[in-house]
């Protein structure tokens, strides 16, 4: 235990410089801005009194390092600032608005990514060297290759527009009453003990986290089949085998479990993608998560809120790795070295 | 000829995956070169009723403007391409001096450098492509920075970690006693080994900075209107699909899809045929 104790402390040391590379580069790249950005939220009309004003509350107008060091010390705080249009709500609070709403289609996405990965991984490996594998191999390269809005725009026109079989856009029916609690309408409907918001919610997800996990799941099913190949052909499957053990038994009771830990070790490397991918999900599915959110805000030149969400990304990957990391340390200790 | 025979019966699959790949790569430069050639319209002006669908007189149907999709298509081919090679070439030469340097030399710089990259390597690439794209504004160059921006690190770290294994093997040890400069050893002895990879990485990169290029357009961060350009074509076409209009927005889609898939076929193809390093 007190090995990994010194694994942990490492791993979270190491994450310190990377989270300060990341947030300087941030703050950086929205220093680059051309043009003047309180000249755009007020409008070319303000005076000149106007426009000072406006820059110092927002800390334009101090030196560089200074807007730096309190741009850090804000974070510090929690403090992302506040939007520079409608109400000047504070950033942070923003997000967790958007937040839970990306969340849910990752969760949902990945949970469509694994189990096809492991199905069309474990089905070329036990096919091994037929039409079929070769078929599956070009299948993982084709949906790695596939282009997000592509996809979901076909599910909507076939799923929606031709067989109305599922809706196109948005989270839920605004007629199904849910009481916001945790912001997961999945969650809250069963808090509220109303099934008919769970199926509305999952039905609403149906479209959205197909399109993101197949895409996502070509790169499981390439590794799922190594990894299958690999322990197939391992002394303890042979054991097995010549006690007469049934094949299936040997695949789902043994072999699957097996390959299933470098799907495992693959998964925190995934997440980046994910979130990508749920920019992408998000937009064309009009889902207001995160993605959504921050795509409206550019366009609108809320340039406080979209240095905020970039941020906002930027700690939840390095967060999601590092808990993802300590928790395979815990798993493998041969990771702890 | 009896090597290609063998490498044909071993490796079968591997083989139509390079060749099928390398095919539609070709294909959409061909579309790309000849467009002005193939396109019937002028792609930037209505020519027809909008949203008719496919026919002889418009293979690809016409979109909301008016505009015949077909050579919109043909069109969109050059800019995609452009960015895209473009923008991973600069990615290509500027991870690999900064990768070659920081490997060779190591020290300080070499540390402060692996860690910047590494931080770029791990956030999501189409996000920091958004920010960039986000702040620079649409344009062509501004779009070609931010998708470079992303892919820098991917060179580095090949190249760093090939110098850094072809450094301490003997031939280079062994110039080194012979009194060869650094420039020296690095043209010549490790700059080879770490080329030999490059086309499988190369064509594997370009096949995700193509969906980054479409992505930052569907996005309406990339080349502005009026130019044709697949990605902005697709979300220009989704209010129409919703209404039933499939062809504005399908085609440009399918476009994407088939270029990256042709990237990608060739260099996992390849990756297998040279002995699958990358």
């Amino acid at each position: 235990m007190a090995s990994l104790r010194a694994y942990i402390l490492a791993r979270v040391l190491l994450t310190i410089p990377m989270v300060l590379i990341l947030l300087t580069i941030v703050f950086f790249i929205m220093r680059i801005l051309p043009g003047n950005p309180v000249l755009a939220m007020v409008g070319m009309k303000a005076s000149e009194e106007q426009i000072k004003t406006l820059m110092k509350e927002l800390g334009l107008d101090k030196p560089l390092w200074q807007q730096y060091l309190d741009y850090l010390w804000g974070l510090l705080h929690g403090d992302l600032g506040r939007s520079m249009i409608w109400g000047r709500r504070p950033v942070l609070q923003e997000i967790w608005d958007h937040f839970p709403a990306t969340v849910e289609l990752a969760v949902a996405g990945f949970t469509v990514s694994v189990l096809l990965g492991l199905l069309t991984g474990s089905l070329a490996a036990v096919k091994r060297g037929t039409l079929l594998d070769a078929g599956l191999r070009v299948w993982g390269i084709l949906a790695y290759a596939l282009f997000i809005p592509l996809l979901g725009m076909f599910f909507q026109l076939v799923f929606g527009v031709w067989l109305h079989w599922f809706p196109v856009a948005g989270r839920k029916n605004p007629l199904i009453d849910v009481p916001t609690i945790t912001g997961f309408y999945m969650v809250d409907s069963i808090l509220a003990g109303n099934p008919w918001g769970v199926v509305d919610a999952l039905w609403h997800l149906a479209l959205p986290s197909l399109t993101l996990g197949i895409v996502l799941s070509g790169i499981y099913t390439r590794l799922v089949r190594t990894s299958m190949l690999q322990v197939l052909g391992e002394d303890f499957v042979r054991a097995l085998r010549s006690r007469g053990i049934p094949e299936s038994k040997i695949l789902f009771g043994h072999v699957l479990k097996n390959a299933f830990i470098p799907v495992l070790t693959m998964m925190g490397l995934q997440f980046a993608l994910l979130l990508a991918g749920a920019v992408l999900t998000e937009t064309t599915f009009s889902w207001p998560g995160l993605g959504t959110f921050l795509v409206e805000r550019i366009e609108y030149r809320d340039y406080t809120t979209v240095q905020g969400t970039i941020v906002f990304y930027a700690l939840l990957v390095s967060t999601v790795s590092l808990i993802v990391d300590v928790i395979y340390a815990y798993i493998d200790p041969r990771i702890r070295y | 000829m009896e090597r290609l025979k063998k490498l044909w019966r071993r490796q079968r699959v591997d083989v139509a995956l390079t060749l099928a790949g390398a095919a539609i790569v070709l294909l959409v430069l061909f579309m790309a070169v000849s467009a002005p050639i193939l396109a019937p319209y002028n792609p930037i002006v209505s020519v027809d009723d909008s949203l008719l669908p496919p026919s002889p007189k418009h293979p690809m149907g016409t979109d909301s403007l008016g505009r015949d999709v077909y050579s919109r298509v043909l069109y969109g081919a050059q800019i995609i391409l452009l960015v895209v090679l473009t923008s991973t070439t600069v990615s290509l030469i500027t991870g690999s001096t900064l990768g070659l340097i920081s490997g060779y030399f190591g020290g300080a710089v070499d540390r402060a450098l692996s860690v910047i990259m590494d931080s770029i390597y791990a956030f999501p690439g189409l996000i920091l492509a958004i920010a960039v794209a986000a702040v620079l504004g649409p344009g062509v160059l501004n779009t070609v920075i931010s998708i470079s921006v992303v892919y820098i690190p991917t060179y580095f770290r090949m190249v760093r970690g090939h110098v850094l294994s072809v450094k301490s093997r003997l031939f280079v040890e062994a110039a080194k006693a012979l009194g060869a400069s650094d420039w020296t050893i690095m043209t010549r002895y490790v700059l080879p080994n770490v080329l030999v990879t490059i086309p499988v990485v190369f064509s594997m990169n370009v096949a995700d900075a193509v969906l980054t290029e479409a992505a930052l357009s569907f996005l309406g961060l990339g080349v502005p209107a009026p130019t044709p350009d697949w990605g902005f074509d697709l979300k220009n076409g989704q209010r129409n699909l919703l209404s039933g209009y499939w062809w504005p927005a399908l085609w440009p889609g399918f476009f994407i899809t088939l270029l990256a898939l042709g990237f990608s076929l060739f260099g996992e193809g390849l990756n297998e045929l040279v002995g699958g390093e990358a």
